[in-house]
């Protein structure tokens, strides 16, 4: 994901990364990881989150962005086989979300333009 | 061709959700979408988020999540069904450069009927077919993950956010980084590459992916679709499908 802060809602947060930030940690499906100082007064703070989970920051100082990176601490691209929550427009604008569909046999097939 | 598969399926309790991953978004996908006028949800995904959150490299590819939300096969190369790659004679009047794209396009290996087989075993066995995996087998064969990997995710964040703001220098900077950080990521190649086009490519802007005949100093990655391809081998292109 990327921001022009390193505070951020929890909202932009989970729809960056897909990490959902609770009292109990930072979430992913059934993990959650413990980071203290990760949620102050309900805002992320993405440092110190970043840190815990394994993601690089990037920062891009003309622009006055930050990239931020995917989780690593697992050390694949999936952290457990709950599938990540998935949020994206459908081609008619409309917000579509992956967790909609449970209790179907879902497949999902990436594909480009290009 | 989904579309297809997914009228044969969906009563059998199988969803198709396809995703267009392109940095230029709406305007480019929106006409193939219509031109296939899906039932199913068909997604538009700008930022590449199937990169990140799910491990696609590389396209067309498949992930199964069964009815508890379980992923039981991780991203790889997918086909639909009844689907075949081209393997006409190719027009006289192709650019010499599109030629020999579509030559090494063709000598691509992938088993488009194994991948069906496996596909039509999953909707009649459920989490009893022999092609569905245990959730450790799945987290180990989802791609890896290391900083240097997690890093290209983020440059690749911000070069497709400069490059659709205007900044075509600074995104072309964030895009080399990335895929120097990661080049098994041929998506994160393919994407950059389909961006910038010479005149001669005409109505295949999106496909030529090189520079043109000449100008070889002005093409600012470092390798492209070709070459790459070349390099690497057609048979390695996508990895063989392992039931």
């Amino acid at each position: 994901m990327i921001s022009n802060s390193l505070t951020v809602s929890r909202e932009e947060f989970a729809t960056g990364t897909g990490w959902d930030m609770k009292p109990e940690g930072a979430c992913l499906g059934e993990i959650c990881v413990p980071v203290p100082g990760g949620l102050i007064d309900g805002a992320v703070n993405v440092s110190v989150v970043a840190e815990k989970l394994g993601m690089p920051i990037v920062h891009d100082e003309e622009a006055g962005l930050w990239g931020i990176g995917s989780a690593t601490f697992a050390g694949h691209a999936l952290s457990s086989a709950t599938a990540p929550e998935l949020e994206l427009p459908d081609w008619k604008g409309n917000t579509f979300q992956l967790s909609s569909l449970r209790g179907k046999k879902v497949v999902v097939i990436s594909w480009a333009p290009y | 061709m989904w579309q297809a598969f997914r009228k044969e399926v969906f009563p059998k309790g199988l969803e198709v959700v396809t995703v267009g991953m392109d940095t230029l978004g709406f305007e480019s996908c929106v006409p193939f979408i219509e031109a296939a006028q899906p039932e199913h949800p068909s997604l538009i995904d700008v930022n590449h988020v199937m990169a990140e959150r799910f491990g696609v490299v590389n396209i067309p590819n498949g992930i199964w999540i069964n009815e508890e939300g379980v992923i039981v096969r991780p991203a790889e190369p997918a086909y639909p069904p009844g689907g075949a790659a081209g393997r006409g004679a190719l027009p006289d009047e192709l650019p010499q450069r599109m030629k020999d794209i579509f030559t090494e396009a063709m000598k691509i290996s992938n088993d488009r009927t194994l991948y069906a087989q496996a596909l039509y075993d999953w909707v009649e066995n459920g989490d009893k077919s022999r092609f569905v995996l245990s959730p450790d087998e799945v987290v180990n064969r989802s791609a890896q993950r290391d900083t240097s990997s997690a890093r290209a995710a983020a440059h690749f964040a911000l070069a497709q956010h400069l490059w659709n703001d205007g900044h075509r220098d600074a995104a072309i900077r964030h895009f080399r980084e990335c895929h120097r950080l990661q080049p098994e990521n041929i998506s994160y190649k393919r994407q950059a590459w389909s961006l910038i086009a010479p005149p001669e490519a005409g109505p295949f802007t999106r496909f030529w992916q090189g520079p043109g005949d000449g100008a070889e100093n002005d093409w600012p990655f470092e390798s492209d679709w070709l070459s790459e391809i070349r390099e690497m081998g057609p048979e390695n292109y996508y990895p063989e499908f392992k039931p």
